[in-house]
């Protein structure tokens, strides 16, 4: 079962925890095999955000939605269950600094 | 499987609605760790009393009637997946049999009495797991382990029904989702994990203590469910705060009929007559309180096992333990004059340290006041209601105007009042500080009207 972590920070607390110590913890988390994938993202307003109606596909700068915390980054986690998944989500360092959302990953439905 | 092939079909009958209501919560317990899915448990455990009420009168009663009913329900489960399938497309029979074979071997597992001794405790923790909303946590209590209809839970909580069923039908889709898992925590996770099911227990006790009387017979009723509950967790798991709720909750309960008036208004603690409180739920809270409070084992005796096994408790008391040895001192004092109040500011000290919440300290301080006299009390209160906490809870006023009347400082005591009255929602206490206001004398000589009669309204009183 997968579980993707979605790490928000404020925009002043982006840099509050090293980046060596998010590589150290990530480093270690990987050890463990339980990483499928794990990236830190650049700032919003480097976000282009698309959408494609009647045919024609615009694009706007910035992100879809303005919010107090801006996803910084995220993990996505193989977990048995949620306590396992919380388990790991909570080594993640920008923990103390923001706050991490624990979602369960979906299988699509194949049916048309 | 030994038979009892000699009952009448009526008797089954009245045998089979007695086994409902004492064993159902834990068939369906079984049937969720079985089948995995709350609403597939809910509907095979119906199905399987149904059963028992159709094949025993011809069979006869098994003798132990839980394992049969786990096994019909599982079967009755397995079949209807099966029947289903039938229905559907038949390249989906790949994903019946994945569906069956997923289903544990139950024979498989009736050795194995731990799993199904634990599977009422499983159940808790999951209802009480702390990814759901506390308003989630209570719903799915009341609905799955007190087995109350959602008609009944949305009466007691004064809610819409279809707000309860939304509430019911998202966190068992969450738990389904998310992959809640199915489990009593490991030790190291229990103490956390255990208050958040005593947090469950207690809110629905405090829905239930906190309504007036008179026009709210279901919320007495849950208090009662509550108790009930902290038995129930208690007997799974003997844990020192457990034990330290189940008291609390009985000796607040032990007070209700003294707690209110012919006309349904509120009588202090002080004020109580003691001969209606219940002794039995008394004797009972304070055994209870005295185990909580009892020495720790040794580590030693307690064995090194590290997932305690669950006859010697795993965690420390704490802030409930404390509040029911508090209720315990008032509950055993013959007069409202005899109350060993060195005892409860001494208990209160404890408790300011594990709890160290502005409320507590207004407690403590209240105590304080009546173990040293109210000029002590005073500048206690006063420094908690400086630090601003406490500027919108109507008991800290409620507090302060006591104090200030019995130091017959009139005027102070007039303003607390008012503004206690400005912030209090429920009726009776309403109507308790408004007699206080209207029983204060004029402004004149304050040391001629002092008063002697200590009366304190706060949430332990009453």
């Amino acid at each position: 079962m997968k579980y993707l972590c979605l790490v928000y920070l404020e925009p002043d607390k982006l840099h509050a925890v090293p980046d060596s110590e998010c590589l150290a913890a990530s480093e270690r988390l990987r050890a463990e095999g339980r990483v499928v994938a794990a990236e830190a993202l650049h700032p919003v307003h480097t976000a282009t955000t698309l959408r494609l109606r009647d045919g024609a596909l615009t694009m706007t700068d910035g992100p879809f939605a303005e919010t107090k915390e801006q996803l910084a980054g995220f993990y996505l986690f193989d977990a048995a269950d949620l306590d396992e998944a919380v388990a790991l989500a909570a080594r993640i360092p920008p923990v103390r600094t923001g706050s991490i959302e624990v979602r369960p990953v979906r299988d699509l439905d194949p049916t048309p | 499987m030994s038979v009892d092939a000699d009952a009448a079909p009526a008797d089954i009958a009245a045998t089979v609605a007695a086994l409902f209501r004492r064993d159902s919560r834990k068939v369906l317990a079984t049937l969720i760790r079985l089948l995995g899915d709350f609403d597939l448990a809910e509907e095979a455990m119906q199905d399987a009393f149904r059963a028992a009420v159709e094949q025993w009168p011809r069979d006869g009663i098994p003798a132990n009637p839980v394992p049969w009913l786990v096994s019909a329900g599982r079967f009755k489960a397995i079949d209807g997946i099966r029947r289903r399938a039938r229905f559907d497309a038949i390249d989906e029979a790949g994903d019946v049999a994945t569906a069956v074979e997923a289903i544990p071997d139950s024979a498989a597992r009736w050795d194995e009495g731990e799993e199904i001794a634990d599977d009422p405790l499983r159940l808790i923790f999951t209802c009480c797991h702390p990814s759901l909303s506390a308003d989630a946590q209570v719903a799915l209590t009341l609905r799955e382990i007190s087995g109350l209809t959602t008609e009944e839970i949305a009466r007691a909580f004064l809610a819409p029904p279809a707000t309860l069923a939304q509430r019911i039908v998202r966190a068992k889709a969450k738990i389904r989702a998310a992959r809640i898992p199915y489990k009593v925590p490991e030790a190291r996770e229990l103490g956390e994990r255990l208050a958040s099911v005593l947090r469950v227990i207690y809110l629905v006790f405090n829905e239930g203590y906190s309504a007036s009387a008179g026009a709210s017979l279901t919320r007495a009723d849950l208090s009662a469910e509550a108790i009930r509950l902290g038995r129930l967790v208690v007997e799974l798991l003997p844990e020192r705060e457990a034990m330290g709720l189940l008291a609390l909750m009985l000796l607040q309960e032990s007070r209700r009929a003294a707690r209110t008036g012919p006309n349904g208004e509120l009588v202090t603690l002080e004020a109580q007559d003691r001969t209606l409180w219940n002794r039995a739920q008394i004797d009972e809270g304070v055994a209870w309180v005295e185990r909580a409070l009892a020495a720790e084992p040794t580590p030693t005796s307690r064995g090194a096992a590290a997932p305690a096994r669950r006859d010697s408790p795993a965690v420390r008391f704490g802030p409930y333990a404390l509040q029911a040895a508090i209720a315990a001192v008032h509950a055993s004092a013959a007069s409202a004059e005899a109350t060993d109040w060195a005892e409860i500011v001494g208990l209160y000290d404890v408790l300011v340290r594990l709890q160290p919440t502005a409320v507590v300290a207004l407690n403590r301080a209240v105590a304080v006041a009546m173990r040293d006299g109210p000029a002590a009390g005073l500048p206690l209160i006063e420094t908690l209601l400086a630090d601003g906490q406490l500027q919108d809870y109507h008991l800290a006023h409620a507090a302060r105007a006591d104090i200030c009347r019995r130091l017959g400082r009139h005027a102070d005591a007039r303003a607390s009042y008012q503004r206690a009255l400005s912030l209090v929602r429920q009726e009776p206490e309403r109507e308790f500080l408004a007699a206080r206001l209207r029983d204060l004398p004029p402004d004149v000589d304050p040391v001629r009207r002092r008063s002697t009669s200590p009366v304190i309204l706060f949430k332990d009183d009453r």
